[in-house]
């Protein structure tokens, strides 16, 4: 059966030009880029080839990039790091409900250092109220840290509009851009931000390779304590080949960018359309616009959220759900119940993202699976049939 | 894969889905805020389950459980069906993953309800005995001291209350007095934020 992959958030495919810029790094070019003899030397030009690939992919400098492994430590080394070398002015942060864990728990395991939260609630599409965030702020705010795109719900947060208002108050604003770099238009000075995160693997980079970016003069706290790696800001031996994979990615990404996005909404707005017209009682999750373009999350009233995942993988369709089910640690998604949903119908959370290389096609035979999944699964629950009853009587 | 094939078939092809208008006996766990809601229905002849139809809100576990327990005591009698234990069930399915047992749970409760409720309305004169009958409120939370994720027991007392089966350390909500899960900022049964 050919599978058809609807999982951007969770991991996309490497893209063969990254593919093809990290293999000299996992076979004849193994020397340590920091070392001074010639093949180091080789290696060292490679990493800095890269870091102005992912600096030119946000309009960045390339000194003003920290590589790091992976979004989650860019976020920490932006939270924490931010915080602990602004202590002095500070100890307040203020952060959106909708943020990701790594968000989220830097902000948190900073409270055990004597730090406090904000944490500023969104509307019922996902949405942070700038205004919100201005009102958070106190004299003893350092730092606000807000999303620029979600990858659960595909809202498009007002960052700008945060930033300029955080930044009129002296307050560093920090935004996590991994589910939006490489996707949308992404531009630091436009943004107005100190810090953001990004992430290869989300556009066709490998895994395992990540930056935060500071704007010049920024002060970070490394997490990672050691030698002159990242300019003294996150010290260990570079993941070469990752990160090579990564700024090949972000020039492919930078140069297809429109192309990418344009296809993408077309086949989103597809995919929304057609379940939203087929399906009775399934809500859209998160606005229609502004909206990731690779983007579509539903809820689906009656039914649970890993049920419709597995159901739909059976048929081959691999997707994404917010369910607490199908959640390790069985909590129902923080970002819809944040939005308001009600808990039952949070339950039905399914999240389909899409790739570069998906097609109408394939949109129109998920569209077509989807329809006996959620009606299979609805005649075999308690709460449709006390629905039913309830709409005949 | 997460669930074992004997899971994957109970959840792909169920066995005794649905209703039963006239049954002897109904019984009801859990609700759709907590993520699984099973109703079962029973008849009852002769001492034995002459037909099980059960309904199952909830994950791939939940489906299977509920389909697993139906066919287990399918033809039993009471008292068989209600020593069938969660961890029968579980075994039967080829095991469940670990943070899956608490379906197990509410399988067997499920019916074990069913049958308790039967025995309930067959007394003389019990007739206006509350019926277990489903409602779709959440005021399932009328047992003491039950995990609001597995229904199962809680440990301990106040503020230091854990439940066993899912691994989680358990508050009761100030807003509505329900246990929640101490890592969560929201209560998972009315929503109200829970101060961490």
């Amino acid at each position: 059966m050919q599978r058809i992959y609807l999982d951007r958030i969770a991991a996309a495919p490497l893209c063969p030009e990254a593919l093809e810029a990290m293999l000299p790094f996992l076979r004849e070019s193994y020397a340590n880029p920091q070392s001074l003899h010639r093949d180091g030397q080789v290696v060292l030009e490679a990493v800095e080839t890269a870091r102005e690939g992912v600096a030119r992919l946000i309009g960045a400098e390339a000194s003003e990039i920290v590589f790091t492994a992976s979004g989650s430590e860019a976020n920490n080394l932006a939270v924490k790091g931010l915080a602990l070398a602004s202590r002095v002015k500070g100890t307040h942060l203020v952060v959106s409900a909708v943020e990701h864990p790594s968000v989220l728990n830097a902000a948190r395991a900073l409270e055990k250092l004597g730090f406090s939260t904000t944490v500023v609630p969104v509307d019922g599409q996902g949405r942070i109220d700038p205004d919100a965030v201005a009102k958070a702020l106190t004299p003893k705010t350092i730092l606000a840290s807000v999303m620029l795109a979600n990858s659960e719900v595909g809202t498009i947060e007002p960052v700008a509009e945060i930033a300029a208002l955080c930044r009129a108050r002296g307050v560093l604003v920090h935004t996590d851009a991994v589910a939006a770099a490489g996707s949308i238009p992404v531009d630091v000075a436009a943004l107005g931000v100190d810090a953001l995160s990004l992430a290869g693997a989300p556009f066709y980079g490998p895994k395992g390779a990540a930056a935060l970016w500071l704007r010049k003069g920024t002060r970070v706290l490394p997490l990672v304590d050691g030698g002159v790696q990242e300019g003294g800001r996150r010290a260990g031996t570079e993941n070469v080949a990752g990160l090579a994979g990564f700024g090949r990615a972000a020039e492919i990404a930078r140069e297809r960018l429109d192309a990418r996005a344009a296809r993408e909404s077309a086949l989103r707005d597809r995919l929304i359309d057609g379940v939203l017209g087929a399906f009775d009682r399934v809500v859209l999750t998160g606005p229609r616009a502004p909206r990731l373009p690779y983007h579509a999350s539903f809820c689906v009233e009656f039914v649970e959220g890993e049920a419709l995942l597995l159901s739909l993988d059976m048929k081959g369709i691999a997707v994404s759900s917010g369910s607490a089910c199908s959640s390790k640690s069985l909590k129902a998604s923080h970002v819809l119940l944040a939005m308001g949903l009600d808990h039952a119908l949070a339950q039905g959370s399914l999240v389909f993202s899409l790739l570069e290389g998906t097609t109408a096609e394939e949109i129109d035979s998920v569209i077509a699976a989807f329809g006996p999944i959620i009606d299979r699964l609805r005649k075999m629950s308690p709460t449709y049939t006390e629905f039913l009853k309830e709409k005949r009587s | 894969m997460i669930y074992s094939d004997k899971v994957m078939d109970h959840f792909a092809n169920p066995r005794n889905v649905g209703t039963i208008p006239d049954a002897d006996g109904v019984g009801q766990v859990g609700n759709p805020v907590c993520g699984d809601m099973m109703a079962f229905y029973i008849k009852v002849k002769d001492d034995k389950l002459a037909d099980i139809k059960f309904q199952t809100f909830g994950c791939g576990a939940a489906i299977a459980v509920s389909s697993m327990v139906s066919e287990m005591a399918l033809g039993k009698s009471l008292a068989e069906a209600m020593a069938i234990t969660n961890e029968k069930v579980a075994e039967e399915l080829g095991g469940l993953p670990k943070n899956k047992m608490h379906c197990s749970n509410l399988g067997a409760d499920a019916l074990h309800k069913a049958i308790e409720d039967f025995e309930r309305k067959s007394v003389p004169g019990a007739a206006a005995a509350p019926s277990a009958a489903p409602d779709s409120g959440h005021d399932d939370h009328d047992e003491e001291c039950a995990c609001p994720y597995c229904e199962g027991p809680v440990e301990g007392l106040d503020d230091v209350c854990a439940c066993r089966h899912c691994e989680i350390d358990l508050v009761e909500c100030p807003s509505c007095g329900n246990y929640t899960n101490k890592a969560d900022a929201a209560c998972v049964s009315c929503g109200a934020k829970v101060a961490g």
